[in-house]
């Protein structure tokens, strides 16, 4: 065990395991977060707490993840390049492992442009890799970056890191999530998945690289609410292709977001089949409520109990 | 080369109230290339400067100069007959000759006429590409000669975030993605194998935020 947390020990243990994500309140109500560890408790076996995601200011992810853990659910911390350096960066790692929490996804960040403050500075002072790399470091070898000084205490961190097999240049894809892998990361979350034949092409090149049998790969899927969420995230965010034939889907049908629900469920059965995939990372995007019942809908409750 | 925009008319008129006599100093460098601050840009700002103080009921006397370039003490100092002779410098050189100006003539206000933007080149006539940030620690080597330092928005050094899409980058449709420029130029020169190697945490101390502004001193040219 590197960090010994849930989510490791599921993923170890030959399960298939299940994450999902959770948005910080913008302000400090904590029962903001109440509700939707309420929601997510049981049904899956950790949950990502995001850093000030699209760049819209929310309480910060290592304050969100130690309620979280108060609350009695596993966070994976998120940690992004854009607001800090390398200084802020390990400092609050430190924190974020004395406070218990031992999962970390390393994230580039959204662009600050899409937030809500649009003059920032923002400072990458590390890319996402480098972060990865720097973190193993501090938990394998003990060490800051870039320094011989010790630390006080074990990191136990699970380093996870993202993948989109749907930006471009698609070759490079698979080749950068080698990279991560070789830098140090345990696990992927992929960004989500609606074209299936565009996955399986990325899946075979992570195969080809060797990549699937040194980290445990989460594909990562979100139910689509309406054929108008749909549209909107096909036509505006970039980095996610979604088929027509999905929209004409959610178009068809009598209630959108049962259909939404129905092809997450058929989503979720089809990755389960592809190697190398150990595991499911559901963003119902302010729609914790849901999660319980698509995890029911595709089988995948009760979840495992790990020693 | 320097590339510099000038700052718009009632900005500079607000800056130039209080005087009635100033010196227009253009640059011969940089900021001709781009036309921002050349001989051309000093006469056509100086008449519409006198327009628009007209308008305002008070005249402006200025006296326009375009040292080669402004930035070189010697050149600069080429302006201090005239410098004795008004109430402030309106200066269309980058920030570095504002600079000199103000270090070598302490006494008198100096007010940037530009504001300098980037290092770039031509892209087209009338268009300029920022292209480097200076930072001291050139990687381009590695990455086809292509900077994501300068022209990726997170300054990604080891491939394109996930918003690369069809070549763009997602804050704007119009600007390529420097990881793709980067990937496509390392797959024509025969070396996508440098992109599995992984740029190691920048060196960023060579900036002047870090070890105050950068000085090179070159003995041998040193007197």
């Amino acid at each position: 065990m590197k960090a010994g947390s849930n989510l490791e020990k599921v993923l170890s243990a030959g399960h298939f395991a299940l994450t999902s994500e959770l948005g910080p309140p913008k302000g400090n109500d904590i029962g903001v977060i109440r509700k939707k560890v309420d929601f997510l408790r049981g049904n899956v076996d950790a949950v990502n707490v995001t850093d000030n995601q699209t760049a819209i200011v929310r309480m910060s992810s290592i304050a969100a993840c130690s309620f979280v853990i108060q609350m009695g659910m596993e966070p994976v911390m998120q940690m992004v390049c854009r607001d800090r350096n390398r200084i802020a960066m390990q400092s609050d790692i430190f924190g974020a492992s004395a406070l218990g929490i031992h999962n970390i996804v390393c994230l580039t960040g959204d662009h600050h442009m899409f937030g809500n403050q649009v003059n920032a500075k923002n400072v990458h002072d590390l890319d996402s890799v480098q972060l990865i790399d720097m973190v193993r470091n501090m938990r394998d070898n003990h060490t800051l970056l870039g320094g011989e000084d010790k630390i006080e205490g074990d990191i136990n961190m699970f380093i996870g890191g993202a993948a989109n097999p749907f930006a471009d240049p698609f070759e490079f894809r698979a080749l950068r999530a080698a990279k991560k892998a070789a830098a140090g990361m345990d696990f992927i979350q992929t960004q989500c998945i609606y074209d299936m034949n565009r996955f399986r092409e990325w899946m075979r090149m992570m195969r080809d690289l060797g990549v699937h049998e040194k980290v445990h790969i989460l594909a990562g899927i979100t139910p689509m609410k309406s054929a108008g969420m749909a549209r909107y995230m096909a036509k505006n965010v970039s980095g996610i292709i979604i088929p027509d034939a999905l929209i004409d889907r959610m178009a068809k049908a009598q209630k959108g977001a049962d259909e939404g629900i129905k092809i997450c469920v058929e989503q979720i059965q089809e990755l389960r089949e592809i190697e190398g995939v150990h595991g499911i990372h559901l963003m119902a995007i302010e729609w914790e409520h849901m999660v319980g019942r698509i995890a029911e809908e595709a089988g995948l409750l009760p979840r495992p109990q790990v020693a | 080369m320097i590339k510099a925009e000038q700052k718009p008319v009632d900005e500079l008129i607000s800056y130039l109230e209080p005087y009635n006599k100033i010196l227009l100093s253009g640059c011969g460098a940089c900021v001709t290339v781009c036309h921002s601050g050349g001989e051309k840009e000093v006469a056509l700002l100086a008449s519409c400067l006198k327009m628009a103080r007209n308008n305002r009921g008070k005249n402006l006397e200025i006296i326009e100069m375009t040292p080669a370039r402004q930035c070189e003490p010697e050149f600069a100092l080429e302006l201090a007959e005239i410098i004795t002779g008004v109430d402030a410098v309106l200066s269309l050189s980058c920030g570095v000759g504002v600079q000199t100006l103000a270090r070598n003539f302490n006494t008198t206000v100096i007010i940037p006429g530009v504001n300098t933007v980037f290092m770039g080149e031509t892209i087209a006539h009338g268009i300029w590409e920022e292209r480097c940030q200076a930072c001291g620690n050139c990687i381009l080597e590695k990455t086809g000669g292509v900077c994501p330092i300068a022209r990726c928005a997170k300054q990604l050094l080891n491939g394109p975030c996930g918003g690369s899409s069809q070549g763009k980058c997602e804050i704007k449709r119009e600007t390529d993605c420097a990881w793709q420029l980067i990937y496509d130029r390392l797959k024509s020169l025969g070396q996508l194998a440098k992109l599995s190697e992984m740029i190691p945490a920048k060196n960023w101390g060579t900036e002047s935020r870090d070890k105050g502004p950068r000085k090179i001193i070159r003995e041998d040219l040193t007197i």
